[in-house]
């Protein structure tokens, strides 16, 4: 269960030292757009020395995004970076053909290495075709989160991003829905504007009610202001103790319905009320 | 002459340029020479050792690098010096 996820550069040395002090649920070390073509093999070193140097697990989820299996990279990517102190790959313009490939890929590390992990995939539907395929793409294997990848899908199907993102209402449906029905993080876009963070709120509040529950940061300034939507509100809080306290009472009483506050509680219900109270017991709300 | 650069003048990065050379030299240039000029030295030599080169020119300018950092912006300087023409 996630909130915020934080890119950082995977050729800054200065990022990667601090990258645990910015209270980000997981830390996303980029080898892809964020390196240049020419930097490929010095961001890929830095990144696998600063792993080795790594005494202790970080605070947070590790996770890295290689570069795309459609490029001549991913494999020293993955030589470099898959062991037991990372959690997670991110595959950029993943497909299911390229997630079952990855699998394979991953399992052959993890049995070469002795690996006592099982490393995670996310991928990052950034594609008109992932669009499309979302609802295979939750089903393969590792999959535990898919992030939304609107800059290049939005070049992908031919439309300007907006601040609004109306443009991308379709995919942001799909993919919340999809991971919803398998029980996965649902990761929205970065929003781009690091400068507005207004706006960056109202834009959680919006994918939040569509069903997302976290959200990819690109600069540490985001982190705040996701951490802070993606989590119940205080009054939702309140209500959920409410409903949880009158099931008990129910219970006692043989009720599998009951009122509160005249209004009507039922299994769905509840069922509601105990995924808030998890979420902020996680996030020590209460 | 072959020759191999990785790295920057960043903050906590470090600047390695490699040469062909039929000697040893380890130059540090670093902004905490005083206090760390030593253990620079020191990752330089082991990190050369684990690649089993023995003779090569090494100027490093620190900005702050932890030890990590110069490892790898050192393994891809001599890298990037054997693969060029």
């Amino acid at each position: 269960m996630r909130r915020s996820l934080l890119f950082i550069p995977g050729n800054n040395p200065a990022m990667l030292q601090n990258c645990d002090v910015f209270d980000s649920d997981a830390v996303i070390i980029d080898l892809e757009d964020a390196v240049s073509v020419t930097e490929k093999d010095a961001a890929r070193a830095l990144v696998s020395e600063f792993l080795n140097a790594m005494a202790e697990q970080p605070p947070m989820e590790l996770i890295i995004r290689i570069n795309g299996l459609d490029t001549e990279y991913y494999p020293a990517d993955l030589e470099a970076v898959v062991s037991d102190k990372i959690d997670t790959i991110m595959l950029p313009k993943a497909t299911v053909e390229y997630l079952e490939k990855l699998d394979k890929l991953l399992s052959e590390i993890e049995k070469k290495k002795r690996m006592s992990k099982k490393i995670g995939v996310v991928p990052i539907v950034e594609l008109a075709i992932s669009v499309l395929q979302i609802e295979e793409i939750v089903k393969c294997p590792r999959v535990n989160g898919v992030l939304l990848g609107a800059e290049d899908l939005s070049g992908d199907v031919g439309v300007m991003r907006t601040k609004k993102g109306n443009e991308i209402l379709y995919p942001r449906m799909r993919l919340a829905y999809a991971c919803a029905a398998y029980k996965i993080d649902a990761i929205d876009t970065p929003f781009t504007d690091t400068n507005d963070n207004d706006a960056l709120t109202e834009d959680c509040l919006f994918v939040n009610n569509l069903g997302f529950n976290a959200k990819a940061a690109i600069h540490p300034n985001q982190v705040p202001v996701i951490n802070s939507v993606f989590v119940p509100a205080q009054k939702s809080i309140e209500w959920a103790l409410r409903v949880e306290e009158a099931a008990r009472q129910a219970s006692l009483k043989g009720l599998g319905v009951f009122s509160l506050d005249g209004k009507m509680v039922d299994k769905p219900v509840i069922q509601r009320a105990e995924n808030i109270i998890k979420k902020a017991r996680k996030y020590n709300l209460i | 002459m072959k020759r191999g650069i990785a790295g920057s003048l960043e903050s906590n990065d470090a600047l390695i340029t490699v040469k062909e050379s039929d000697k040893l030299t380890i130059t540090v240039k670093s902004i905490v020479y005083d206090f760390f000029h030593k253990q620079i030295e020191k990752v330089i030599r082991d990190t050369l050792k684990e690649l089993g080169v023995e003779k090569i020119d090494v100027v490093c300018e620190d900005k702050g690098a932890l030890d990590y950092t110069i490892k790898a912006r050192l393994i891809v300087a001599v890298k990037r010096m054997e693969a060029s023409e």
